[in-house]
């Protein structure tokens, strides 16, 4: 017999299907769900629900979305020309924290990793060529991660794009602000050297 | 306080957690080696590009129950021109992907390393079209699976060896024929890479015949591993 009641256990182990949650951590987010007032505990399953009746993906550049289009592309202020490519929907919200940017994005859903068996056929690769001529997309830039599945999407992206006459550029690698050179790595000084630029004297 | 250090070659990562990493590395004295890089995701984690795939890396583990711990990493050399080839990085995870299939846990095989390190230096340095072959082929032979090449599998004829059969481990002549047809200038750069004359043969340009050696070294490969490498795939469809 299992040392909790059913609807107890049945708790415990859908949350410990959840990332980072072990058994221990399933046992006390349980035990807290159970203390909750029925209120508490309704909003978050009602939350829950929400998010997955609600939620979908934007059909145009497969960032989640409310609807059919993600608040990006249907944000009429936003500069259609320049799309900015990132892996993830949460790579979005890293880009938009900088707030240096104002075109559109598209996500790809992924990377390539060629031991994972995951190649261009796997991601958004399709949808993001067909979107250049109707949308009249001048610049592409390839916001993947700088590690090396981002970085060989990145590769195969710009071989693709090239032929299509549409300027391709790549997110630049260097040294993290507020950090110590001396524990830079060689690969990320030397395109920190590489990628240098000149300094106003005035 | 268990510490020890060893070098490798980084052969592939998995995320772990919110910013870890799990890093297979097939170290000179310990074999493959999998651990834990705490923050290596982090953009200002101390391990940088360092723990990516291709790199060799001199480091330092913790001991863990489990996994091992990296706690200190240093660069031998990281290739920045696989890194900026599309077609070069896929030939040099191919050949990861290789090691990582048939690399035991924990048992070491410096031979091995020194030809993965010698590969990946060879293919970072200029991009010849048999380094994959080439490291396929000697893998097989260090592993005790060198393909006959020389004669005949079946008669032992020297002369009119016209094909290479994958089951019967080697070449055969006209008359005991089976298996894949070969072009007698395939046949010469079997028989250069595997006996002797390896840095000439690397120094081919590409052609048809280092096309059907390729072949035929990935084939010989996959039938040893008793498995298709997912990369040869993933990298013909790109």
């Amino acid at each position: 017999m299992s040392a909790y009641a059913a609807p107890v256990q049945d708790l415990i182990d859908e949350l410990g299907r959840l990332p980072g949650i072990g058994p221990k951590s399933a046992q006390r987010i349980a035990y807290h769900l159970l203390k909750l007032s029925r209120d508490d505990a309704l909003r978050l399953a009602h939350a829950i629900v929400e998010v997955k009746d609600r939620v979908a993906f934007c059909r145009r550049c497969f960032n989640v979305a409310e609807g059919d289009e993600c608040g990006y592309c249907a944000d009429p202020r936003r500069d259609p020309t320049v799309v900015c490519v990132v892996e993830e929907p949460r790579d979005i919200v890293a880009v938009e924290r900088t707030g240096e940017f104002h075109g559109r994005y598209h996500v790809l859903q992924g990377a390539i990793s060629p031991m994972d068996g995951i190649g261009p056929d796997q991601l958004k690769v399709k949808e993001l060529l067909a979107r250049i001529e109707p949308e009249g997309v001048q610049e592409v830039i390839l916001c993947t991660n700088p590690n090396i599945e981002g970085e060989a999407t990145a590769m195969y992206l710009s071989r693709l794009l090239k032929p299509v006459g549409v300027r391709v550029t790549r997110i630049a690698s260097g040294l993290p602000v507020g950090g110590d050179l001396e524990y830079a790595d060689e690969l990320t000084l030397g395109r920190a050297l590489e990628g240098r630029r000149v300094l106003d004297g005035d | 306080m268990s510490l020890y250090r060893d070098e490798g070659v980084v052969l592939r990562t998995w995320k772990l957690g919110e910013a870890d990493r799990i890093v297979v590395i097939f170290t000179k004295g310990h074999g493959k080696v999998r651990a834990v890089a705490k923050g290596v995701r982090k953009t200002r984690s101390k391990f940088g590009a360092r723990l990516e795939p291709t790199s060799h890396v001199a480091l330092q583990f913790y001991e863990g129950r489990e996994l091992d711990i990296v706690t200190q990493a240093e660069s031998i050399d990281q290739y920045p021109a696989l890194r900026e080839d599309f077609d070069r990085l896929g030939r040099a995870v191919t050949m990861l992907e290789a090691v990582d299939q048939l690399a035991q846990d924990r048992e070491p095989n410096p031979a091995v390393l020194r030809m993965l390190v010698g590969a990946l230096a060879t293919l970072a340095a200029d991009d010849s079209p048999l380094v994959v072959p080439a490291f396929f082929l000697k893998l097989l032979a260090l592993e005790g699976f060198r393909p006959e090449v020389d004669t005949c599998v079946a008669c032992g004829a020297e002369v009119d060896l016209v094909a290479f059969d994958i089951d019967s481990g080697g070449v055969l002549c006209r008359a005991c024929r089976r298996g894949q047809a070969l072009t007698p200038d395939a046949l010469a750069l079997l028989q250069r890479v595997l006996g002797g004359g390896l840095a000439a043969a690397l120094r081919e340009p590409p052609s048809a015949a280092t096309h059907d050696v390729d072949v035929l070294a990935t084939r010989a490969m996959e039938h040893h591993l008793e498995r298709r490498l997912r990369s040869v795939s993933v990298m013909d469809h790109a």
